[in-house]
């Protein structure tokens, strides 16, 4: 019969490797499961502006007092209307940049005029991110146009979160995670446009 | 509203038939002195940061198991606690956490297209294979909500047994749930509920400040609500931790069974050393634990049968489930108005029954879900149960492997403790000697299992 130490031994010897084999098959799990399909970097959130509704949840939701969602313009799908569906208020009584006539609660939207041409007057419209809040206004306005305001998440600002509170709010499922290589996204039919642009 | 009669409304008239057959958009102008922007966007963050992280959590968790097995230092787990809280908790704002990276496992485990960060297995790994090893340090002095709760704990109420028993269930609970949700895509719902993000962040919805103010309400006289009755990744590790390597000892020697130790833990970790059984009470307890086990099986059906009413509350936490009831209801008119989602749905060219029939088939699917979920709700009942008729004898006064945090609270206590450090030069200094070795008889009358 063996005496007592040698079956703390036998139990010592049994349980560590039953921790060691443990430990083993749980890391090995892991490592297929990383192997699979892992990342090095991290996922971030962000909008995908074809299926973005411009609800204004964006601005409301966001875990953060002011949101990490801003409005974003996509300058080579703007047609730099003179009358900016985005920027003007419908209730506007003239085209100019006092408050009342303007859609954006918080004036974020800068106007500035470019070029005259064939009688037609061309403005810019550039979002200063400072003073964004991200309710989708402009947005929702500029779809009656060509749509070139868009939502995107500002990942200096986004803390990441494991559940996004604005993506569980969002109707139309709009949010998705993306690799941290390529965080921006942009409508379907702005790419060529984009490129275009890019290549002048 | 002259104006958009004259200008935008024939513009619109005029354009919409086009973008709506073609996608045309009008074009861009080309400018003779001015070139078209490309848009800035903000950097996302550094590449380093992971792998920083990373590194924190492993020299955090080894400096806890440090702590609180060799060292023995209550002072200097405390300060780890704190550097802790600073940097998961008020750094990081709570997210990149240990406690959630559950479900994102579950979820890359169920779905293959979901692409799980490395950092995240890490997060759930390592803390398990030191848990496996020291048992909960992790929990002493590494996780941000443990260390709010470590240090908001001031005057703690000792739970009555019969309740602590019955409220550590939950967590197991709480974690089939949550694992559930997690790998259908259906919800995060453990880091939808957690109570201590909104004072990480300084921010947040009502919701979730009323929900943390709550258990800090609680944590005031209870020690670590969140960690002993919520918390599912403190389920994991206390089944872990019970089959550790090594774990924290109350005394660094032998126990002397002084009972100096018995009230100071706020988690009621502490067991007291077991009282002989009459052999009458033997026999019963043999019996009881016959008949569970034969009831074990009965349980697990029973309990199967209970979940599979929960496929209606359960399915309605999925988007695409409400939004099939809200189309639903807005077709037979019992709806009194439409929501964004529907209204969304309704721009899209998805037929009706497309979104009836998916919704139906998650239900259903939701429903077998639902049945495996009682089933563990059985199994978790009946582990219990089986649990607390088996009867462990013990000499000492020692720490429960599964429920101990590893606060270190205890050492300071141990006469042995005051010894090895060279507070006292014999333990008659504070342990007088009637008191010193308790007689069976004496403790069966004072301490209650």
């Amino acid at each position: 019969m063996p005496n007592a130490t040698q079956t703390k031994n036998r139990r010592g010897f049994l349980g560590d490797s039953m921790r060691v084999a443990g430990a083993l098959a749980t890391c090995s799990f892991f490592g297929y499961l990383a192997g699979r399909k892992g990342r090095n970097r991290e996922l971030l959130w962000q909008i995908d502006p074809d299926k973005c509704m411009g609800c204004g949840n964006c601005a409301t939701h966001c875990v953060l007092d002011i949101s990490a969602v801003k409005a974003v313009q996509c300058f080579p799908m703007c047609g730099y209307c003179d009358i900016c569906t985005g920027y003007f208020d419908v209730g506007y009584t003239e085209l100019d940049t006092s408050a009342e006539n303007q859609l954006c609660p918080t004036s974020a939207i800068v106007r500035t005029f470019i070029e005259s041409k064939a009688g037609q007057r061309f403005y810019e419209y550039t979002i200063d991110p400072a003073k964004c809040i991200g309710c989708a206004k402009c947005v929702k306005g500029c779809a009656l146009m060509n749509g070139s305001l868009y939502m995107q998440v500002m990942h200096d600002r986004c803390l990441g979160c494991n559940e996004c509170s604005i993506a569980v709010a969002c109707p139309t499922e709009a949010f998705c995670r993306v690799p941290a290589e390529a965080p921006y996204l942009m409508k379907r039919q702005a790419i060529p446009l984009v490129k275009k642009f890019s290549i002048r | 509203m002259m104006w958009f009669f004259r200008y935008l409304l024939p513009w619109i008239l005029a354009m919409a038939p086009a973008a709506l057959t073609a996608g045309e958009l009008i074009p861009t102008p080309e400018f003779s002195g001015h070139a078209i922007p490309t848009t800035e966007f903000p950097e996302g963050p550094a590449d380093w940061r992971p792998i920083l992280d990373t590194a924190a959590l492993v020299v955090a968790l080894s400096l806890a198991s440090y702590f609180a097995l060799v060292n023995r230092s209550r002072r200097n787990l405390l300060l780890l606690t704190v550097g802790s809280l600073c940097w998961f908790g008020f750094w990081r704002g709570g997210c990149v956490c240990s406690i959630g990276a559950i479900q994102n496992v579950s979820l890359a485990a169920v779905d293959p297209t979901y692409a799980i960060p490395v950092t995240i297995i890490l997060f759930f790994l390592l803390p398990l294979v030191f848990t496996l090893f020291f048992g909960r340090t992790f929990c002493a002095a590494v996780c941000p909500l443990g260390a709010f709760q470590e240090l908001i704990c001031v005057r703690s109420i000792r739970v009555p047994r019969w309740l602590d028993h019955c409220l550590g269930l939950i967590p197991y609970i709480y974690l089939g749930a949550a694992v559930l949700l997690a790998a259908t895509g259906t919800a995060f719902v453990i880091c939808r509920y957690d109570p201590f993000v909104a004072f990480f962040r300084l921010s947040g919805s009502a919701n979730m400040l009323l929900f943390g103010g709550c258990f800090v309400l609680v944590g005031l006289f209870i020690g670590r609500p969140y960690c002993r009755y919520l918390c599912p990744y403190g389920a994991i590790l206390g089944l872990v931790s019970s089959v550790s390597k090594w774990h924290v000892r109350i005394t660094p020697t032998d126990c002397i069974q002084c009972r100096l130790c018995e009230n100071t833990c706020p988690y009621g970790a502490i067991q007291p050393p077991t009282i002989d059984q009459s052999p009458a009470d033997r026999e019963s307890g043999k019996r009881r634990f016959v008949a569970l086990l034969v009831l074990f099986p009965l349980f697990l059906v029973f309990f199967a049968w209970l979940g599979t009413f929960l496929k209606v509350p359960l399915s309605r936490l999925h988007p695409e489930v409400r939004l099939a009831e809200q189309i639903r209801e807005e077709e037979l008119g019992i709806a009194e108005k439409t929501t964004d989602a529907s209204d969304a749905f309704r721009n899209t060219d998805r037929p009706v029954m497309d979104l009836y029939k998916s919704a139906i088939a998650r239900q259903n699917h939701f429903g077998r879900l639902g049945g495996w979920l009682g089933a563990w709700v059985g199994f978790v009942f009946g582990c219990k149960w089986i649990h607390l008729s088996l009867r462990r004898r013990r000499t000492d006064y020692r720490a429960e492997r599964s429920n101990c945090v590893a606060c270190g609270r205890c050492y300071r206590y141990c006469p042995n403790e005051q010894l090895r450090l060279g507070f006292i030069q014999d333990i008659s200094e504070l342990v007088p000697e009637e008191n010193g070795n308790l007689k069976n008889e004496d403790r069966r009358s004072k301490t209650k299992d």
